[in-house]
């Protein structure tokens, strides 16, 4: 019963089934479009991609994005980057929760697209609440896990030194094709926490929620650059995705090995940083750690010497 | 030199500062005319019955002959480190398999001298340097992670880990003792066996810890050493039953190893090439930062991956510290490696002097000013004078790319933003350094600097409890300290 729901019934009742009887009015399509740099432009090549159901009925023509497309969003994600990663990590801890708030607000019309793309309403409520969850969660986790991961180093000699994490840079990643909603939140939400910017091809199959989370994101004072969306296919894309020399990481959540190995092939070009997710269980708790994050920190050790008072014949 | 044409005071290192020679004694060392390798706890006979000669580059006698291990050779290590794996190491419990480490540490206290000895004549570096600081370096980095060994349930905040199994190791040729050091100790603390090459050149004192290994009786094929040159490492990279490869060298062979071990289940730790930004402020302590950066380029000859090569001094200043700096180098007494007053020994092969003096030429044709100190070199072994460039273009390239010897390239700036947009400006990341007297400048250099280990007024200090690893190209993966673990581990929920 539920493939009969057509798009843009916004209201969903409480046996989550309401069928449009009258038309007197025309309902307004919305158009896909990707995410770079804070704006919302179509594919620069102009294609398109038609997402469908199972059932086979029409729901989108999508942005089939391009390698220009990829390029110009690298170019968002590195310009933010200092800006960023410079913001005081309470700070990014705060827009994060923002995210959570908006994405809360926009429920239900989460969960029309997830059943759109064949979803039960049961499914998709769960998979919309553990999505606003992990935002909740990692935002939490934005000024904490520098405290968990760094030390103060206890050297031989007359020096202070200490380690701490600090972002990658740029991460491409190329989101799981299944949760199409909490897979992507699960994927962005630890690296840009941290500090990166990145990336994203959305899943190929069901892009619908990228999209709309884009404008969760947008409405979000999560400055523009930081996370660039893009929609398209994986197999197209993904070698442009770590042969780019100003990417520093990507991450891969499908297990298909031929696309792994050509990715830790391509990656030597500059020595980039690969992160494979293709056994995580998103819908669990296994999904969400701060070990995570780490995937995309590099740890920072600061030395500086410490005068020597004992030597100067000064005490306590 | 120094004839002043300013009025400027200027120090006359002709007369008064020669030194009598304080050589070290030789035969506080014992070299064996030939060594075989290493596998399962026993010396081997190379299968193809291969040897190299292994020189000393200060004078390019021959000092042994080591063997050349060929595929048969890695697979009958990876074996032998399989099989004590299974058997022995991974079910031994932790805190004994700890206590073997703290052995070897002692055992290579007790062996210091004769050590550091071996390390010089083998490698070419300053005995001053090997005695004062690779050997202990060594040793303290065993005794550090021997500690580890049965506390790891403390390492990994709500995770528990278990070792990955063996481990493939390739180091090179400019700390040979103190690589060998770093890799084997996190590694067998962690509960996995090695199989370790060293550096063609520079295989002498990890045999000899192979000796010390021997004796300390840790079980066999916990630690394999296997000599040979870059076939030897390939084999060690490619062979199917290894689980982890590390790797210490240059990022062009990093680079080749990440696309070799593609489509394995192989992890990797890469620190590859690096060089850093060393950046002097007017008001830093000038005589400080200048005797700073003479460390951070001269030291180990300049065969460091981490050492201060770009020097950018604020313009207020470049005068001072370039004429310091002319100063000092003068003062530097190149010689033999095993007189204790040398500060810069010999360049560690003749292949090593080529590219070096390559970069030499590259630096005049450039348009760069070449400076170099006027000290008498040796008429054998493979020798460079202390090398200042001025007149540097960032787009240079002896400003961009590794020399890898006592080579310093000088440039100017004016303001923080610009010489982080300079330091920045390089696809390496492992280190930086910078000098200023003022504590929120430094901490501002010190975050925005995009290297693995940063050095305020200080700089080329090392410790087995501080992560050591770059940002970049070079490389990933961290050795070291609590972050040295992971590398090695895979954690559990």
């Amino acid at each position: 019963m539920e493939k009969t729901i057509k798009k843009s019934s916004l209201s969903i009742s409480a046996n989550g089934i309401e069928k449009k009887t009258s038309s007197k009015r025309l309902e307004v399509l919305k158009t896909y479009k990707i995410y770079i740099g804070g704006q919302f432009p179509r594919t620069e090549s102009g294609r398109y991609y038609i997402v469908r159901n199972a059932a086979g009925t029409q729901l989108a023509n999508v942005c089939l994005s391009s390698r220009k497309d990829f390029r110009d969003a690298v170019l968002a994600a590195r310009g933010a980057l200092s800006g960023w990663s410079g913001k005081a990590a309470f700070n990014r801890g705060q827009i994060l929760y923002r995210m959570a708030e908006m994405l809360e607000g926009r429920k239900a019309q989460f969960i029309e697209e997830l059943m759109q793309q064949d979803s039960t309403k049961a499914k998709a409520e769960k998979e919309v609440n553990l999505a606003i969850d992990r935002l909740i969660y990692y935002a939490g986790w934005c000024d904490k896990f520098q405290q968990l991961f760094s030390s103060v180093n206890p050297v031989a000699t007359s020096h202070f030194n200490f380690s701490v994490p600090e972002p990658t840079g740029v991460v491409s990643i190329i989101a799981p094709q299944a949760d199409s909603l909490l897979g992507l939140v699960s994927v962005i939400a630890p690296v840009i926490i941290g500090g990166n910017t990145c990336v994203v091809l959305a899943s190929e199959l069901k892009p619908l929620c990228a999209v709309t989370f884009a404008e969760v994101i947008n409405s979000s004072d999560m400055p523009g650059g930081v996370i660039n969306i893009l929609t398209g296919k994986p197999g197209e894309l993904a070698s442009w995705f770590v042969d780019h020399m100003d990417v520093n990481a990507t991450i891969y959540c499908e297990s298909n090995s031929d696309i792994q190995k050509m990715m830790r092939e391509k990656s030597a070009i500059n020595v980039k940083r690969i992160v494979f997710y293709d056994k995580v269980k998103w819908n669990t708790n296994e999904g969400q750690s701060p070990y995570f994050i780490m995937d995309t920190q590099e740890i920072k050790t600061t030395w500086h010497p410490i005068e020597n008072i004992a030597g100067s014949g000064a005490g306590y | 030199m120094a004839k002043a044409k300013s009025n400027t005071l200027k120090l006359n290192f002709d007369t008064s500062w020669s030194y009598a020679p304080a050589p070290e004694n030789k035969s506080a060392a014992t070299i064996k005319k030939q060594y075989d390798l290493f596998i399962n706890g026993d010396w081997v006979k190379p299968s193809g019955n291969k040897y190299f000669d292994t020189i000393n580059p200060a004078n390019e006698e021959k000092l042994s002959e080591v063997a050349d291990a060929n595929m048969a050779d890695v697979d009958a290590a990876v074996k032998a480190a399989r099989n004590a794996y299974e058997k022995i190491w991974k079910k031994m419990p932790a805190k004994e398999r700890g206590k073997y480490i703290f052995r070897i540490a002692r055992m290579i206290q007790e062996k210091a001298r004769e050590l550091a000895i071996i390390e010089s004549l083998d490698g070419g570096k300053p005995i001053r340097e090997s005695r004062d600081f690779d050997v202990p370096t060594a040793a303290n980095h065993f005794f550090y992670y021997a500690g580890w060994a049965d506390k790891l349930d403390y390492a990994f905040p709500n995770r528990l880990s278990e070792p990955l199994g063996v481990a493939g190791q390739i180091i090179p040729w400019n700390f040979p003792l103190l690589m060998a050091a770093w890799k084997i100790a996190p590694a067998i603390a962690t509960g996995n066996t090695v199989v370790l090459k060293p550096a063609e050149t520079t295989s002498l004192t990890a045999l000899k810890l192979a000796e010390i290994i021997q004796e300390s009786g840790l079980p066999e094929g916990v630690v394999n050493i296997v000599t040979g040159a870059g076939a030897t490492g390939a084999a060690i990279v490619n062979h199917p039953d290894i689980n982890k490869i590390a790797f210490t060298g240059s990022t062009e062979v990093g680079k080749i190893i990440q696309r070799a071990i593609a489509g394995t289940n192989k992890k990797a730790t890469l620190e590859l090439g690096g060089k850093a930004a060393n950046i002097i402020f007017e008001d830093a302590p000038i005589d400080q930062a200048v005797e700073g950066v003479i460390n951070g380029i001269f030291f180990n000859q300049g065969h460091v991956c981490c050492s201060g090569s770009w020097l950018y001094v604020q313009e207020s200043v470049a005068k001072e510290v370039i004429r310091k700096l002319k100063d000092r180098i003068e003062s530097l007494i190149v010689g033999d490696p095993l007189d204790k007053n040398t500060d810069i020994g010999a360049i560690n092969s003749r292949q090593q002097l080529e590219t070096i003096d390559k970069y030499l030429n590259i630096g005049k044709k450039e348009g760069a000013e070449m400076y170099q100190s006027s000290c008498s070199l040796p008429g054998k072994g493979f020798w460079c004078r202390p090398t200042l460039f001025t007149n540097v273009a960032q787009s240079n390239r002896i400003a961009q790319e590794e020399i890898f010897g006592p080579v310093l390239a000088i440039l100017t700036f004016r303001t923080d933003d610009e010489v982080i947009e300079k330091a920045n400006n390089s696809p390496y990341g492992l280190s930086a350094g910078v000098w200023t007297d003022k504590g929120s400048k430094i901490f501002n250099m010190t975050r925005r600097m995009r290297a693995g280990v940063v050095w305020a007024n200080t700089f080329n200090k090392f410790d087995p409890s501080s992560p050591f690893g770059g940002y970049k190209e070079s490389g990933f993966g961290r050795e070291g300290g609590l972050h040295g673990l992971l590398p090695y581990l895979n954690l559990i929920n």
